[in-house]
């Protein structure tokens, strides 16, 4: 027997196995240890981080009615480069499934791509039907590339408050690009305006993060290191609002086949009770499948029922405003209470007469009867008397100082209502005068301010406050939705409603004179619809002139109907101010509007006798043909406007371009005589 | 020699039956982990793989026992006879012969598939031990030379022209315990050089491959500084060498891929290699970067996504969710990778040339030329599946359907090892006897 050692080539042999086996043990080294790539690109396959998105928070209205529910609905996405990579796609089982040929579904996967590229996963089909996703999840694995993600879907079980609430809709490339929605994902559903937007981060809740392992099918199998590294979803917070969901839909029915808003607000708290706009739709329509076929359909409508009338629409307030001007005449000391003028039917002093209704003696023997009788001449006088005033030493600073009023009283600037959009309406001040004047003006040129006529202009939402501040006899807090969020009333996104607004410390004297004014207009004067048995309701009428360019023309057209209200006088719970547009005397249509919206609150029914007054209400369409007209020109204009601008932009592409093209060169050659 | 008084149980070599055993037992289990799903499937389900390892397992260590208890004289005598009945087998095959996956080495009775060449191996260890232990036999004549080579090759050839180019490459393991019988060294240098210099001139980039064979060359003229000053001859052999080396990495692989193989070649050859077709070898039209053959690049993820520890068992996500194909068989070795690691991978590795190199020595112990050859047989046989295998499922030699000895699943591959390894114990029982 031979020994191992004695045989040099047999140390060979084993040397040369013992080298394979380094060379192995070395590479088993590169790849496991020191290569990275491999753990990522494995997780990549078969880790499937599956985002489980909470269900998005409720609203609920200051009764806990709920506003919306909360629905389940599923988006089919699609990762496109993930499709046929493991298994090859059955493209005709898909389409046969979503009722679709393989020419739409190529379409839409262009369209996915081009939207969010081929690696990030894009909305395939949004919202999807449940039997459509009960077909989809049995065959889901056959499609490699598809998931079904879950969604919250809302539904309106009211119908009614579309616009305070806003709608929910995927995210856009252009929100994503912005810090608030960066950590958002194409697909996920925001709120895109309204209380959805606003509070979007409290109503959102938490995402979840689910690993699940997933095999060469793409089949989710299991948990990822048994869901130790999941994290739960957290529900969204609830938003309690200070809307009474029941007043919300009863104005808005009150306002059916009108134009303009009901603004109804709690003067102590600064809570919005009831926004209605006009003409309102139902919140229903922007869910689900229909929903970008119904926006298209309801932005091409004439009257404009996606434009919200109570913070978007700027009216002059008419007579409204008169309590205004009293009020900041009374402040100011041009005024007392008992001031009169001796109206005879209309306002000479500045050369042009102003129409007065009244002529009879004594109708505006002082600010009581004035407000009463809605003598035109009384408050120009007054509103002259002030921007005129002997303290302040010219019209420029009377004006300035008149200014300073109207801004703290909320108007002229967005009052800052938690809802997207909200316009500010329009306040002079002097340079706003000369510019259009080229400095030479005196109060005369504006006098007409002081009945809320001229170059003034206010939202309902702003009138509405504005009757807050005198119910309140000298503040206000800004108007707002939520009470609670989450049941917490002193969230921090909610501070800035609890700051109490006292603007120019106006004495409380001077409200009570503005106040018993008001009263009057209601019991004696031109707000006499508003009248509640045993509730001391303060009120004003306001029928505004308006114009509208109709063929080059300036037109006149139908009075705004405007009334502002609030009550019990001694104890004010409920403001409104309501505009109808172009329907006539304030006393007419916004009057009733007003006073019904106050009776159902503030009782909880309506007086019998007061049926059908509310079926006039309920039946009657404001809406002018001439709004038909008018808005197709408008649209004619914007259409003109943009082809022109297109044309414009086209033309400075193609100049841009000019260097590729002989064509182009030739056209600037002809047309616009360039040579290169 | 008491050990002549022992019956022939006690005379077995137990650490090579250990080593066997852990090795099937390896892989098992990893036939077994990378199906499992859940606790919930009956684990004793004949219809189940790791059940049909278990029962093929069996039916080995039946046979294997049957073979011990034959007489060792027996392989002798059969040793001709065998390889005869062997090539008649692969003649057969071609007439007869079913198709799998594009090969046509099988020859199917009923639901048992049988492939000639895997048994071939056996006798063809045989006849060439009896060939080399014959009296007559001078092996430093170039005749009997040729003839031992023949006996190897005439089965190969046979092989490839079934189309199982891996199977029939294994066959090359002979030319071991040929070299260890006296074949001369520089043939043995030549071919372990030329096939190294292949693959690193595909795997490596040209200017660290050039730097490594200069390297390799001045370490050579040191090493062997001394002959070089009594014979001029071996710097010219040297420089030669190097020469050659350089030139073929340098200048011709570059040349033939460029220029005189088309771009799907080219692809095929990377991808056999799980790589990316290098930009310089990218032909105009052809996609950059185009995705390398799916079974390495998994193979290599589920490997390289052990880490150091590994998943730990049942946690290969690559394996157990079907990333990786055929990885009961050839790619079975990822499975090991994936939940076990650097540490677990490296322990099998270890495992390997522990039972080559007990086998190395086991075929040094022995009396009878016949036995020795044939053992040496054995352990390059094993050698070659190993080193091929595991090369091929990470990455660094072309994919050819070849198993990884005792742990790939499947019937034939597991009984022709067993058979192979128990007439070598049968041999090593019988160790002082020569037998001839």
């Amino acid at each position: 027997m031979k020994n191992f050692a004695e045989s040099p080539r047999a140390w060979i042999i084993a040397s040369l196995f013992a080298i394979m086996g380094i060379v192995l043990v070395a590479r088993l080294f590169n790849l496991q240890v020191i290569e990275e790539k491999y753990e990522l690109m494995a997780n990549d396959q078969a880790i499937y981080r599956k985002i489980i998105y909470p269900a998005r928070g409720a609203i609920v209205d200051r009764n806990g009615k709920p506003m919306l529910y909360n629905n389940v609905t599923f988006d089919l996405m699609v990762t496109p480069s993930l499709v046929g990579k493991y298994n090859s796609m059955d493209t005709a089982t898909f389409c046969q499934i979503l009722g679709l040929d393989t020419t739409s579904f190529s379409k839409e996967m262009t369209k996915v791509i081009k939207k969010t590229g081929k690696e990030k996963p894009g909305v395939f089909k949004a919202e999807i039907s449940k039997e459509l996703n009960a077909r989809l999840q049995e065959n889901m694995y056959l499609f490699a590339g598809f998931e079904l993600v879950e969604r919250s879907a809302r539904s309106y079980p009211k119908a009614a408050g579309a616009l305070m609430l806003g709608y929910l809709s995927e995210v856009t490339p252009a929100m994503l690009a912005t810090d608030r929605f960066a950590s958002y994902r194409q697909g996920d559903y925001v709120g895109m305006s309204g209380l959805e937007n606003v509070y979007e981060e409290e109503l959102r809740g938490t995402r979840g993060v689910q690993y699940l392992v997933r095999d060469v099918m793409n089949r989710p199998r299991d948990a990822y290191k048994d869901g130790t590294m999941d994290t739960a979803a957290i529900g969204g917070k609830e938003l309690e609002l200070y809307i009474d969901a029941e007043l919300q839909a009863y104005g808005e029915k009150l306002m059916s086949g009108k134009m303009g808003s009901a603004v109804a607000i709690d003067p102590k708290t600064g809570g919005i009770l009831a926004m209605v706009s006009a003409p309102s739709f139902d919140p229903n329509l922007l869910t689900g499948e229909a929903k970008g076929r119904n926006f298209a359909e309801l932005s091409k409508m004439a009257t404009k029922p996606l434009y919200n009338y109570a913070t978007q629409g700027s009216y002059m307030p008419g007579s409204t405003f008169k309590p205004i001007t009293g009020l900041v005449g009374l402040d100011v000391g041009a005024i007392t209470p008992s001031f009169g003028y001796p109206c005879g039917g209309g306002y000479y002093a500045c050369g042009k007469r102003i129409g007065c209704t009244h002529s009879g003696g004594g109708h505006a023997a002082n600010l009581r009867v004035a407000m009463a009788n809605s003598c035109n001449a009384y408050f120009v006088d007054v509103f002259r008397k002030v921007v005129d005033f002997k303290d302040y030493g010219g019209v420029h600073t009377g004006l300035q100082k008149w200014h300073d009023y109207m801004i703290n009283f909320g108007f002229g600037h967005p009052l800052g209502v938690d809802i997207t959009g909200e316009l500010g309406g329009q306040i002079p001040d002097s340079s706003y005068f000369n510019r259009m004047y080229k400095g030479n003006w005196n109060s005369c040129n504006m006098a007409i301010i002081g009945m809320g006529q001229g170059e003034i202009a206010l939202t309902p939402m702003q009138i509405a406050n504005a009757m807050c501040l005198i119910a309140n006899k000298g503040y206000y807090y800004t108007p707002h939705f939520v009470r609670k969020i989450g049941g917490d009333a002193n969230h921090p996104k909610l501070a800035k409603y609890k700051e109490k607004h006292t603007p120019m410390h106006i004495t409380a004297d001077a409200y009570q004179a503005i106040i018993d004014g008001m009263e009057m207009v209601v019991t004696n004067g031109t707000g006499k619809v508003a009248r509640l048995p045993g509730i001391n309701v303060a009120g004003k009428t306001g029928t505004v002139e308006n114009y509208a360019v109709v063929y080059g023309k300036k037109t006149k057209l139908d009075n705004h109907s405007v009334f502002v209200c609030f009550a019990p006088k001694e104890d004010p719970k409920i403001a409104i101010a309501v505009v109808v547009q172009n329907s006539g005397y304030g006393a007419t249509w916004a009057g009733p509007v007003a006073s019904l919206m106050m009776e159902k609150y503030l009782t909880d029914s309506v007086d019998v006798k007061r049926k059908a007054l509310e079926d006039k209400m309920f039946n009657a369409n404001l809406i002018k043909k001439y709004t038909y007209v008018i808005d197709s020109m408008q649209r004619e204009k914007d259409r003109i406007r943009w082809e022109l601008k297109m044309a414009d932009k086209n033309m400075q592409a193609a100049m841009a371009k000019r260097g590729d093209t002989i064509l182009v060169d030739r056209m600037m050659e002809k047309f616009y005589k360039i040579k290169k | 020699m008491a050990q002549h008084r022992k019956s022939v149980l006690g005379r077995l070599d137990w650490l090579t039956v250990l080593l066997v055993f852990l090795l099937v037992g390896t892989g098992i289990m990893a036939v077994y982990t990378s199906e499992y799903t859940s606790f919930s499937e009956p684990f004793f389900d004949m219809q189940r793989s790791h059940m049909k390892q278990l029962m093929f397992f069996g039916i080995s260590c039946f046979i294997g026992l049957v073979i011990i208890f034959t007489d060792s004289k027996l392989f002798f005598s059969l040793a001709n006879l065998s390889y005869l009945f062997g090539i008649l087998l692969l003649l057969v095959t071609f007439v007869v012969g079913g198709e799998v996956k594009g090969s046509h080495s099988f020859i199917k009775l009923g639901s048992f598939t049988f492939q000639p060449g895997e048994a071939c191996k056996i006798f063809t260890a045989l006849c060439l031990a009896r060939f080399l232990a014959a009296a007559d036999t001078k092996f430093n004549t170039l005749r009997h030379r040729l003839i031992a080579a023949g006996i190897v090759l005439l089965p190969c050839l046979l092989i490839i022209l079934q189309n199982e180019t891996g199977l029939a490459l294994v066959y090359f393991a002979f030319f071991f315990p040929m070299y260890r019988e006296g074949l001369p060294n520089s043939i043995l240098l030549i071919g372990i050089t030329s096939v190294v210099l292949f693959l690193s001139s595909l795997l490596v980039e040209r200017l660290p491959l050039f730097i490594a064979i200069t390297v390799v060359a001045l370490l050579s003229v040191w090493v062997l500084w001394r002959q070089i000053q009594k014979q001029k001859a071996v710097i010219l052999f040297i420089v030669g060498a190097w020469l050659i080396a350089v030139t073929f990495s340098q200048l011709i692989v570059p040349y033939v891929f460029k220029n005189v193989f088309k771009g799907y070649q080219v692809e095929r050859i990377y991808s056999m290699l799980g790589q990316d077709v290098p930009l310089e070898f990218q032909k105009p039209g052809q996609l950059a970067g185009k995705d390398a053959d799916y079974n390495v690049r998994q193979s290599k993820i589920a490997i390289g996504s052990g880490g150091l520890t590994g998943k730990g068992i049942m946690n290969g996500t690559q394996t157990k969710y079907s990333f990786v194909p055929e990885q009961h068989t050839d790619f079975v070795f990822c499975g090991i990778g994936e939940q076990f690691g650097f540490i677990g991978s490296t322990l099998l590795v270890l495992l390997y040339l522990a039972l080559m190199l007990r086998i190395l020595f086991i075929a040094e112990r022995q009396r009878s030329t016949f036995s020795r050859v044939y053992a040496y047989s054995v352990a390059s046989i094993l050698f070659f599946h190993f080193a091929i295998n595991l090369s091929m499922t990470m990455g660094l030699a072309p994919v050819i359907g070849i198993t990884l000895p005792m742990l790939s699943y499947g019937g034939t591959s597991l009984m022709s090892f067993s058979i192979l390894l128990a007439i070598m114990l049968r041999l090593d029982a019988d160790r002082h006897i020569l037998i001839r």
